[in-house]
């Protein structure tokens, strides 16, 4: 188990003396790791990756969204009915979204949510076998950053393992673009990125950037965020 | 007592993620046999269809030329059970996973080829798997001879043919169809030999990722 963290695995591998290695801790198995018997099988091909103590998942690049409790989507709303919103997060079923579960609402004062427009929720309910439902608001009642994203902005699709590493990665392309154009920007594990700039020509070449940096490595994310914000005020 | 004539496979190639729009594709060449799949799932599925304890797995096959009749049906049915088998499908209830193949060429062994290139668009889409799954077509010829991965003519010309697909973990039978007259010895000669065919495809499959994955890593 140890030597194949950040090694390739595909389905059927077997990772063997896993408890032995950790002792009395318990093994916390993620995506792409299924407990079958004493062992631990693989049940996708990617990369292996651990953190302490003892968390293990599957890093893989897969487009299609599996809903989870506690990630945070954006969904756009596809129908309202009665006391919910039906809203769809790219996953096998849309998830309901209640008209109660944003900051300050009552049965009076209802949020003024319309068929089409984007949220940025939170995952309360993600089973597979029921209807996952969406929040806008923390336990405390606050929005914490969640809500309705305001109409100016642009949504664009991409790969699951592209907003991960978005997520994880501190220096990535976001934050190389930050520094010199002024944006706003929402990520969701659905992998729905919703971009709001001042002009169109920043939306189209960040939007652009952040597509094309999924394969490359941190030095060619830093030449090619360059090379954007050079050729966005001018320079060629 | 019969013998292995061809005991090469044909040389084969795959290119994953070829299609933008899909969850997971893959072609899947062999000699020049190609077959281009693509995988949706896990995706909303019919009422008429939905299992409420498991996925149901749609596979559709699309021929080079004309519409699907009751040949690609059948083809169809057997792709379809042999994916069920190797995909955790009770872990996506009340979903459904949807297999496209498009005959791109068929020069022979081309059932082997669809079950290879589903298997590899499966990975490609992040689908959760027991195992990966491989086959590979035998025939029998006029002699009594076993060819591997034989082409069209080879196929028409021979006696049998014997289409296998193995597991990667036990290397064991997920599915077997045959056509024509064999004898029962004939058969497990035709069942040994592409069991320890399937060995090279499956170490195939491992380097194909390997490869496709040694940038990110």
């Amino acid at each position: 188990m140890e030597d194949s963290i950040g090694k390739v695995v595909i389905p059927g591998d077997i990772l063997q003396n896993l408890d032995e290695k950790k002792g009395k801790i318990k093994v916390t198995v993620g995506p792409g790791l299924i407990r079958d018997g004493s062992h631990i099988a693989v049940t996708k091909s990617g990369i292996l990756r651990h953190r302490e103590p003892s968390v293990f998942w599957v890093d893989c690049h897969q487009k299609r969204y599996v809903p989870a409790r506690g990630d945070n989507v954006i969904g756009i709303v596809t129908a309202k009915q009665g006391d919910v919103f039906k809203v769809d997060i790219g996953s096998s079923e849309p998830a309901s979204l209640s008209f109660m579960a944003f900051e300050a609402a009552t049965k009076r004062n209802r949020p003024n949510l319309n068929v089409g427009d984007c949220v940025n929720a939170k995952l309360l309910v993600a089973n597979k076998d029921c209807e996952p439902e969406l929040v806008c608001i923390d336990s405390y009642g606050r929005s914490s950053g969640l809500g309705i994203l305001p109409n100016e902005g642009f949504l664009l699709q991409c790969s699951i393992g592209l907003v991960r590493q978005l997520l994880r990665n501190k220096f990535n392309v976001l934050t190389f673009l930050g520094k010199a154009i002024q944006y706003e920007v929402a990520i969701g594990m659905n992998g729905r990125i919703w971009l709001h700039c001042h002009t169109v020509r920043e939306t189209i070449a960040i939007s652009n950037a952040i597509c094309r940096s999924e394969l490359m490595s941190d030095e060619e994310v830093q030449i090619m965020s360059k090379k954007v914000v050079d050729s966005l005020q001018g320079f060629e | 007592m019969s013998c292995l004539k061809q005991s090469n496979l044909r040389g084969f190639a795959c290119e994953q993620s070829c299609l933008t729009r899909s969850d997971g594709s893959a072609t899947f060449n062999q000699g020049e046999t190609t077959v281009l799949a693509a995988v949706y799932g896990p995706v909303e599925v019919k009422l008429s269809k939905e299992h409420v304890e498991k996925a149901a797995v749609d596979v559709i096959y699309k021929p080079k030329v004309g519409i699907p009749g009751c040949k690609e049906k059948a083809t169809e049915q057997l792709i379809k059970s042999t994916c069920e088998t190797v995909l955790l499908v009770a872990l996506h209830p009340r979903t459904a996973v949807v297999i496209v193949l498009q005959e791109m060429q068929n020069t022979g062994s081309l059932l082997s080829c669809c079950i290879n290139a589903c298997c590899q668009a499966l990975m490609d889409a992040g689908i959760n798997m027991r195992c990966l799954v491989c086959a590979v077509t035998t025939t029998v010829d006029q002699e009594g001879h076993i060819i591997l991965d034989p082409t069209s003519k080879q196929e028409e010309d021979g006696k049998a043919v014997l289409t296998f697909a193995f597991d990667s973990k036990t290397n064991g039978v997920i599915m077997t169809t045959t056509s024509g007259i064999y004898s029962s010895q004939e058969y497990q000669e035709c069942l040994l030999s592409a069991q320890h065919a399937s060995a090279k495809i499956f170490e195939f499959y491992r380097d194909s990722i390997l490869k496709k994955l040694s940038r990110v890593s």
